[in-house]
C-alpha cells in the first residue's frame, strides 16, 4: 500500500519533469487510556497516515508533507515540494539521493498489542488502581501500532512496522508519592498491578519525609533517573554537532572523560531496544561503540557529515533537510553485576533517587544539568533506607557524574519522561550536587 | 468542512447512548525555514486535515480522531469514541458533569496584515541569510542559525448543544542566534529571544517590525564577549529581568500552577500537580501589592498565541483576574473542572494542539500587567544584577522551586549598568519570588511574548501560549546556584 503512494508521488513528480524523489510514509494507530484520582478521565485514540515528499532538482532540495493521500492530495504535495525546492538557492554540499544497501530487519510487531482494545487497557488500569489500595493513583496505559517507510527513486525500499505498549503509574499519599513505568513492544510483557505495587511501596516508604540540607551526596540513581539524566548528553555523539562546535565532545573525542567502567553502545538490534533499523535517508543503522573504557571513541555520521569528515555514514541521519545532522537513538549503557540492595548496603550515608524531573541544560560544554528529584527520594544510613526525603534540586555535570561512578547494576529497558527509552543500569555515584531543597 | 463535522456529530449522537458530543475538524498548513552558517538548513511545508470526536457515554469521556474523512472513516471514529467512553466505566467514580454553556454560532479570523504564505520563500531565505552573514562577520562566532515558522489553521467546532464555530488563526515566528565556542566554553546570544524567537498571531508584518538585521551585530558581539566576561557571582542580589525572561517566569511559576485540571490531579502522573490547592483561592498572597496578572484570551489583550474568539469546547474568550493587587483570585478552568469546584461557568481555556488531540486546559495569554515605574526607576538599585534572554528553565512538579539560566547579565551599581557577567542563573520559591517584586516598568516597555513549545498532557501536546510583561525588579533573590 505505502509503495503505491510512493509510485503516485513519482508519477506526479515526473509530470513536473522531476526524477529524483524520496518519500517517507507513516501510518498507524495510537490509543491511550489515562487515569487520575483512581478513575479513567481521558481516553483517546488516533488513526492517521502521512506522506512526506522530498525532491531534488539540481543542487536544490526541499520537503512537503500531507495527510491527504488521495490522488489530488499527493499531486498537490509534490507540486508544493517542487515549488519550495525551486525557490531554494543552489547548495553545493547537497548530496544525491542515497543508494540502497541491505537492511537487516528487526521483528518488533506484536499482533496482540496492535489489537489491544479500550476494554483491555481499562482492565489493566482497574487492576492497578485496586493494587494501589488506599493511595490515590494516576497514570496511563497506551498501545500503538505504527508503520514507517522510506522510498527513493534510486531503489531504496525500507519498511518497518512496530508495536509499543506503555504503562505508567504515580501513587500519592498525604505527603509522599511513588512512581513506576515500563514499556515493551508486547503489551503482554507489562504487568500493571506489579508496577502499581512498586509505586505504592515507594509512596508508603517515603511518607513523612525528612528535610536534610542540600550538598554533595553519594547517590544511587535507579535506572529511570540514569536515563533522564545521563541520557541528556547522547545527542552530542554527532558529527554535525561536533562540526558546529555545539557538542560536549568538541575537541574531546578520544579523550578519557568517564570512569573506566563506562561503556556506551548504540545498537538498534539489542533485544531490549525499539525502533526502525534504518535512518531518515533509508540507510541501514550500524552498531556504534560510542564509548569504551570511559573514552568517547565513536560518533554518528549522516551521509553529508561523513562526506565532509571523510568518514563512513553510520545510518543515523535525520530526515532531510535539517540543521542537526544525526544522532544515536538506540542507546545501551552497559551494566555491571551489582543489585540495588547491594548498592544500598554498601552506602553508609547517601540518597536513593527513584526518578528525576524537568531536566534542562545549564552548561552545554561541561554538561551541567539542573532538575528535581521526584516521586520517591530516600535517605540511606548505615546501608539501609531509613526515611523518605523532601525533594532536591540538583546542578550536576554528567561528565563528572560518569567519572564518579562507584557501582553499576544490570542494564534494563527503561522509560522516563525526559528522554526516549534506553537500556541503562542503576548507578551509584559519589559527589552528586544537590543545591536546594523544595517544599515537599 | 462544516458538513463533514456535522456528519461526524450526527454519527456520534445517532446511537442514543451519547449524552454529549463535540467535533473539531481542523485544516492546517505550515512552512518551516531555517539557515545555519550561510546555508539553508530546513525548508519544509505541510498540510494536514482531520477530525476529532469527543463524546460522553455512560458518564465517561471517549475521544477518537481520524484523518480518514470518508463516510466509513467518520463512522468508524464515532463508533470507537463511544466504545472508548464505555470502557471507562470499568474505572470510574461518577458521571462527568459540565458547567452550562450557551450554543454559539460564529466565524472569527485572527488579524493578519501580510499573508506570510504569499511572501516568496526566496525573500524569506534572503532575510535569514542576510542576518546569518551579519552574525558571522564578527570574529569568534562559530555558528549562526536562524529560522522562520508560519502556520495557518482553520477549525470548525460543532457540538450537541448546537454550537457551530469557525475560527482561522495565522501564526508567525522568527528568531536567530550566534554561538561561540572558545576555551572549553560554548556561549550563545539570541534575538528577539531564545528557542525560536518571537511568535505572535500575526502575519509577516511581525517579521518586518522586529528590525532583525539591525540587532545582529550586537548579538554577535555579545556572544563572543561573554568568553571574556566574569562568571556571574553567587549570592543574594536585587534582580532585574527583561521582559522575555519574565514572560517565561510567569509561564512556569504562575501559568502552570493555575491550571485547575492540574490542581485537581489530572496531570499528576506526568506534568505534576500544583501548590495552589483549592484553599488558596482568595486567601493566598501570591505576590506583592503591585503584582496584577490576568489570563486574557480576548483580542483586546493583543495578538498573543493564546488569543481566540472561542476555546476548543465552545466557550467564549474571556479576561480573568489571576492575581489582583497580589492576591490569588482565579484558576484557568474548563466546563468539567469549573463544575467540579462549583463554579457556574468555564472561563474558556480548553485548547488542543490539533484535530488528533483532546482539548486540555492551556494557558491563553497569562500576563503581568504593566506597572507605573520608568525604566530608570526599575534599574535604581545600589547592587543588583540585570539578566536577559532565557538559556535554561526548570521547576518542580508542584511549581514551588524554580531555577532559570539566562544568556547574559550585567551588574547594576547605583542604577548604572556595569560589568557583563556570563552564565547567570537565579532560583527561588514561586510565591516568595513574586512577593519580592517591587518595581514593574510601564506600558511603553510591555511586550506580549509568544512561547510556541509548551508541553502538557499524555499523549503530549505542544501548544503556543502568550505572556505579556515589562522589565521588573525583585529584591534579595538567590543568584548563581547553577554553577556551584
Amino acid at each position: 500500500m505505502s509503495e503505491n503512494y510512493f509510485e503516485a508521488a513519482v508519477q506526479a513528480a515526473a509530470k513536473l519533469g522531476i526524477q529524483d524523489v524520496e518519500v517517507h510514509y507513516r501510518a498507524g494507530s495510537e490509543a491511550l487510556t489515562r487515569f487520575a484520582n483512581n478513575a479513567i478521565h481521558q481516553n483517546v485514540s488516533e488513526t492517521s497516515q502521512s506522506l512526506s515528499v522530498r525532491l531534488l532538482i539540481g543542487q536544490k532540495s526541499a520537503r512537503a508533507t500531507t495527510n491527504r493521500l488521495d490522488a489530488d492530495g499527493i499531486a498537490r504535495c509534490v507540486a508544493e515540494a517542487a515549488a519550495l525546492t525551486r525557490s531554494m538557492a543552489d547548495d553545493e554540499e547537497l548530496m544525491p539521493l542515497a543508494d540502497p544497501a541491505p537492511i537487516t530487519p528487526v521483528d518488533r510487531y506484536d499482533p496482540e498489542t496492535a489489537l489491544c482494545s479500550p476494554e483491555t487497557r481499562a482492565r489493566g488500569v482497574a487492576a492497578a488502581i485496586r493494587e494501589a489500595g488506599s493511595l490515590t493513583a494516576a497514570g496511563i496505559y497506551s498501545t500503538e501500532d505504527l508503520t514507517e517507510a522510506v522510498f527513493n527513486t534510486k531503489g531504496i525500499r525500507a519498511m518497518h512496522r512496530e508495536t509499543m505498549a506503555r504503562f505508567s503509574i504515580t501513587t500519592m499519599a498525604g505527603d509522599s508519592s511513588g512512581w513506576a513505568k515500563a514499556s515493551s513492544v508486547r503489551c503482554g510483557d507489562l504487568d500493571p498491578a506489579a508496577l502499581a505495587a512498586t509505586a505504592a511501596r515507594k509512596a508508603r516508604l517515603s511518607a513523612n519525609p525528612r528535610e536534610i540540607p542540600a550538598g554533595a551526596y553519594t547517590v544511587i540513581l535507579e535506572p529511570a533517573a540514569v536515563l533522564d539524566f545521563i541520557g541528556q548528553i547522547m545527542p552530542g555523539f554527532s558529527a554535525t554537532a561536533i562540526a558546529d562546535q555545539r557538542s560536549f565532545l568538541t575537541e574531546r573525542l578520544h579523550t578519557k572523560l568517564f570512569d573506566e567502567r563506562i561503556q556506551i553502545t548504540d545498537d538498534v538490534f539489542h533485544p531490549l531496544q525499539s525502533g526502525a533499523p534504518f535512518d531518515g535517508e533509508g540507510l541501514p543503522r550500524q552498531v556504534l561503540a560510542l564509548a569504551r573504557n570511559g573514552m568517547p571513541q565513536a560518533i554518528a555520521y549522516s551521509r553529508a557529515a561523513a562526506r565532509k569528515a571523510g568518514a563512513v555514514p553510520t545510518g543515523h541521519g535525520h530526515e532531510l533537510p535539517n540543521d542537526t545532522g544525526e544522532a544515536p537513538e538506540n542507546i545501551v549503557i552497559h551494566g555491571g553485576s551489582a543489585t540495588l540492595d547491594e548498592m544500598i548496603a554498601s552506602t553508609p550515608n547517601g540518597i536513593l533517587v527513584s526518578r528525576l524531573w524537568y531536566i534542562r541544560e545549564v552548561d552545554p560544554y561541561e554538561t551541567i544539568m539542573t532538575g528535581m528529584t521526584r516521586d520517591g527520594t530516600f535517605l540511606i544510613e548505615d546501608g539501609r533506607v531509613t526515611a523518605g526525603l523532601r525533594n532536591f534540586r540538583f546542578n550536576q555535570s554528567v561528565i563528572e557524574a560518569l567519572s564518579n561512578v562507584e557501582m553499576l547494576g544490570e542494564a534494563v529497558r527503561t522509560s522516563g519522561e525526559e528522554m526516549f527509552d534506553m537500556v541503562v543500569p542503576a548507578m551509584k555515584i559519589h559527589g552528586f550536587g544537590f543545591t536546594e531543597v523544595t517544599r515537599f | 468542512m462544516k458538513d463533514r463535522a456535522l456528519e461526524a456529530l450526527d454519527a456520534a449522537l445517532r446511537t442514543g447512548v451519547t449524552t454529549f458530543a463535540d467535533v473539531r475538524l481542523v485544516e492546517s498548513k505550515d512552512r518551516s525555514l531555517s539557515t545555519k552558517n550561510g546555508r539553508a538548513g530546513n525548508a519544509a511545508s505541510s498540510e494536514d486535515l482531520g477530525l476529532g470526536i469527543r463524546v460522553i457515554a455512560e458518564g465517561c469521556w471517549g475521544f477518537a480522531a481520524t484523518s480518514d474523512l470518508s463516510k466509513a472513516g467518520i463512522e468508524a471514529a464515532a463508533k470507537l469514541a463511544i466504545e472508548i467512553a464505555r470502557s471507562g466505566a470499568l474505572a470510574k467514580h461518577g458521571d462527568v458533569a459540565l458547567a452550562p454553556e450557551d450554543a454559539h454560532t460564529a466565524t472569527w479570523t485572527s488579524a493578519c496584515e501580510i499573508d506570510p504564505f504569499a511572501v516568496p520563500v526566496e525573500a524569506q531565505f534572503m532575510h535569514l541569510l542576510d542576518i546569518d552573514r551579519e552574525l558571522r562577520r564578527h570574529k569568534g562566532v562559530t555558528m549562526a542559525e536562524g529560522s522562520m515558522q508560519f502556520s495557518r489553521s482553520r477549525q470548525i467546532y460543532v457540538s450537541s448543544i448546537g454550537s457551530v464555530i469557525d475560527q482561522t488563526r495565522t501564526v508567525s515566528g522568527v528568531g536567530y542566534a550566534a554561538h561561540s565556542f572558545k576555551d572549553d566554553e560554548i556561549q550563545k546570544r539570541s534575538f528577539p529571544t531564545s528557542f525560536g524567537g518571537q511568535y505572535q498571531q500575526r502575519g509577516y508584518e511581525l517579521i518586518r517590525e522586529l528590525d532583525l538585521l539591525m540587532h545582529a551585530p550586537r548579538i554577535a558581539e555579545e556572544a563572543v564577549a561573554l568568553h571574556s566576561a566574569e562568571q556571574c557571582p553567587e549570592g543574594i542580589y536585587d534582580l532585574i529581568l527583561e521582559s522575555s525572561q519574565l514572560g517565561l517566569q510567569i509561564h512556569e511559576s504562575i501559568g502552570h500552577p493555575i491550571e485547575l485540571d492540574r490542581v485537581l490531579g489530572s496531570e499528576a502522573n506526568y506534568a505534576g500537580m500544583s501548590f495552589l490547592t483549592l484553599d488558596q483561592l482568595n486567601t493566598l498572597k501570591y505576590g506583592s501589592d503591585i503584582v496584577n496578572v490576568v489570563c486574557d484570551a480576548t483580542e483586546t489583550h493583543g495578538p498573543g498565541l493564546g488569543t481566540f474568539a472561542f476555546d476548543d469546547e465552545g466557550v467564549p474568550a474571556q479576561c480573568v483576574d489571576i492575581i489582583r493587587d497580589g492576591q490569588f483570585r482565579g484558576y484557568m478552568t474548563s466546563r468539567e473542572t469549573a463544575s467540579a469546584i462549583g463554579q457556574t461557568r468555564s472561563n474558556g481555556t480548553m485548547r488542543a494542539t490539533s484535530w488528533d488531540r483532546l482539548p486540555l486546559i492551556r494557558m491563553t495569554n497569562v500576563s503581568l500587567l504593566p506597572g507605573k515605574q520608568s525604566l530608570e526607576e526599575v534599574f535604581d538599585v545600589n547592587d543588583g544584577i540585570f539578566m536577559e534572554t532565557n538559556k535554561s528553565w526548570s521547576i518542580d512538579d508542584k511549581r514551588y522551586n524554580f531555577q532559570f539560566g539566562c544568556e547574559i547579565a550585567w551588574e547594576i551599581k547605583n542604577g548604572k549598568r556595569g560589568r557583563m557577567f556570563k552564565n547567570p542563573t537565579y532560583s527561588g520559591i514561586s510565591t516568595e519570588f513574586w512577593n519580592a517584586c517591587d518595581a514593574i516598568a510601564g506600558p511603553e516597555h510591555w511586550v506580549l511574548w509568544g512561547i510556541p513549545n509548551c508541553g502538557k498532557g499524555q499523549p503530549e501536546q505542544v501548544m503556543g501560549t502568550g505572556h505579556g510583561a515589562s522589565p521588573s525588579r525583585f529584591r534579595k533573590i538567590r543568584v548563581g546556584g547553577g554553577y556551584r
